[in-house]
């Protein structure tokens, strides 16, 4: 958070213009998919596992709406939830593989990352216009603010993930077992706690919040592509784990995911505000960042463990 | 200190920035040579000018492009120059720079919305007018008669449909013109060599003409027939769209027959257009580049003065 906070005030002090309530406001909105999908990706680090599907089932659900509304001529309402109920099935069916055979959950999200970028594929090869009253009044809603600056619906469903995340982690029996599980798996098995039944529900959350991020972002671009979000998962990772979530699971906060995706937007922001320098640098920065924070979090494992033996 | 130090730099930004104009280019990325030119072509024109250009680059990916487009906005330029990655999904980002009073300049590709007043105006060349150049050229060369073999571009893209298309007009007329076999080379050089290997090893001497939707495909289809003991610019004529340096020396060399330019270099057009929309004037929906045909003939005189 003190990083995030460092970095947004430099980039005030350096670029005109930057330290405005619309550029927060727009830092919300713009990474509000990348913060969707990273609450997802926080139960699942915790749990101990891993998701690559992410990016995939992003693209697949802006495409599988994008075709039912425009070419099927749905309503957007009910595209969207067969698309969310699409995502979180196969969350569950991943999260099922992964705990019924004891497969790598590495490996079994990076089939359904092939599996849903083909399926978007094979729903169509190009992207696909979503022109509807419903997208138009959404994309158009926004609450006030100030005269200038209104907090647009995308956003506004970013902030209410998080907050059922934030609910779900810290004050419900779920986000018990899921810290749990993370912190030693055979552990939570002799307390007796459902193992198997919070890793399916870990993956379809994730599953479920990748999709909930592809609706976000159809309502961003106002289309269905199926070749966004390649990539898209490891920079959720990223965002997390510099959010301070132990990749080994176990430790991590959701706030801590907020600064992640906060920090990674901060940069982006920054780089299109400076306006000379290579985009590339967000890569480095990022890369450097992560780096810094396993390190860091490795010389806090040490010394509290040096700690708890003396 | 360190203190002191970036906030004289803030304030040095804040001085220079208020003067000029500011405008945003927000470019696909940096793919190929072609798309290099363009860029550098913007650059140099805004240095020209005089104008403070804030540039990025989204590394082909919409999301990053819709992105920098916002931030454009938010930070309040005078007017943004946009290379869309996708025809669709441009609406709600454009109505919010048409709010914002900040005209938007489309160059080199055209976007799909319902309203066209969301931008100024369109700068690309006529990919389907490039086809047709290089189909009636290929016509005229072999006198109507050729078995062709179409490398064709990214499957889907603007510039691969349009270039399909106008090569077959430009064919139309003759009967002795047939398209043997048409397969993408997704505009690569290494895909484009691939392809033809195959090609060759199917239909052998039935092809006596390559038509490549750019010049990269065009040279590695090049190399492809030379291993093959052909002599690409006798045995089989080859036509490309682009006209990249490269293409200029083969060319000279004698590889190549014909290669119709597709000009990158956008940038005077651009700021013409951007200085006339902040100016209150009203412009055109689309500014057609005019796109010239070389040939093995004047390719030797032009090659000294491309810069890409």
């Amino acid at each position: 958070m003190l990083v995030f906070l460092g970095l947004y005030g430099f980039a005030a002090a350096r670029y005109d213009g930057f330290f405005t309530l619309r550029v927060f406001v727009n830092l919300l909105g713009d990474n509000s998919f990348l913060g969707v999908a990273a609450v997802g990706m926080t139960f699942v680090i915790l749990s101990g596992g891993i998701d690559l599907s992410v990016g995939s089932v992003l693209a697949f659900t802006t495409i599988f709406i994008a075709t039912l509304v425009g070419k099927h001529g749905m309503h957007p309402a009910a595209a969207i939830v067969i698309a969310l109920a699409l995502g979180a099935s196969m969350g569950a069916g991943m999260g099922w593989l992964i705990h019924r055979y004891e497969l790598p959950p590495f490996l079994v999200t990076l089939g359904g990352m092939f599996f849903a970028r083909g399926m978007a594929f094979v729903v169509s090869q190009e992207s696909v216009e979503i022109a509807h009253p419903f997208y138009s009044a959404v994309q158009g809603f926004g609450v006030p603010f100030s005269e200038r600056v209104s907090v647009p619906a995308t956003a506004l469903v970013f902030l209410m993930v998080f907050a059922v995340g934030v609910f779900l982690a810290h004050y419900a029996r779920f986000g018990m077992n899921v810290y749990a599980l993370g912190g030693s798996e055979g552990s939570a098995r002799l307390m007796g706690l459902p193992v198997g039944r919070t890793k399916v529900t870990v993956y379809a959350l994730s599953g479920f919040c990748s999709a909930v991020a592809g609706v976000v972002a159809s309502f961003y671009m106002g289309s269905g592509n199926p070749a966004i979000g390649v990539g898209f998962e490891l920079d959720v990772i990223a965002s997390v784990v510099i959010g301070g979530t132990l990749l080994s699971g176990g430790v991590g906060t959701l706030a801590g995911t907020l600064a992640g995706v906060l920090i990674f937007g901060t940069i982006q922001s920054a780089l299109v505000f400076d306006g000379r320098l290579n985009s590339w640098w967000l890569r480095i920065v990022v890369g450097a960042l992560l780096l810094v924070f396993i390190l860091f979090q490795r010389f806090l494992a040490r010394t509290s463990a040096v700690l708890r033996t003396t | 200190m360190k203190h002191l130090s970036v906030l004289v730099l803030a304030l040095f930004a804040c001085a220079a920035a208020k003067k000029p104009a500011v405008v945003g280019f927000a470019q696909v990325g940096a793919e190929s040579a072609w798309r290099t030119a363009e860029t550098e072509s913007i650059k140099s024109e805004a240095a020209n000018r005089g104008i403070t250009l804030k540039f990025s680059d989204a590394q082909g990916k919409q999301e990053n492009q819709i992105r920098a487009v916002r931030g454009f906005i938010a930070q309040g330029v005078d007017a943004i120059i946009l290379a869309p990655v996708v025809e669709t999904g441009w609406g709600p980002v454009l109505q919010e720079a048409k709010r914002a009073k900040i005209p938007v300049v489309l160059v080199d590709r055209g976007i799909k919305v319902a309203d066209d007043t969301l931008y100024a105006t369109l700068i690309a060349s006529d990919f389907v007018e490039e086809g047709r150049l290089a189909g009636e050229w290929l016509a005229k060369k072999v006198n109507g008669k050729a078995g062709i073999v179409e490398l064709q571009g990214t499957p889907g893209s603007a510039p691969a449909l349009d270039r399909k298309k106008g090569f077959e007009q430009g064919i139309t007329k003759y009967s002795g013109m047939k398209i043997i076999a048409s397969q993408s080379g997704d505009f690569r050089r290494s895909q484009g060599k691939e392809v033809m290997e195959a090609l060759i090893k199917k239909h052998g001497n039935e092809i006596t003409a390559v038509y490549a939707h750019n010049d990269d495909m065009a040279l590695g289809a090049i190399q492809a027939l030379e291993e093959s003991g052909r002599k690409p610019g006798n045995d089989v004529i080859v036509v490309s769209v682009d006209g990249v340096k490269d293409a200029f020396n083969a060319m000279v060399e004698g590889k190549l027959n014909c290669s119709v330019e597709c000009n990158p270099l956008l940038g005077p057009m651009a700021f013409d257009a951007v200085e006339k929309a902040l100016a209150g004037q009203k412009l055109p929906k689309k500014t057609v580049v005019q796109d010239k045909v070389f040939d093995q003939a004047n390719a030797k005189e032009v090659l000294p003065t491309r810069k890409y």
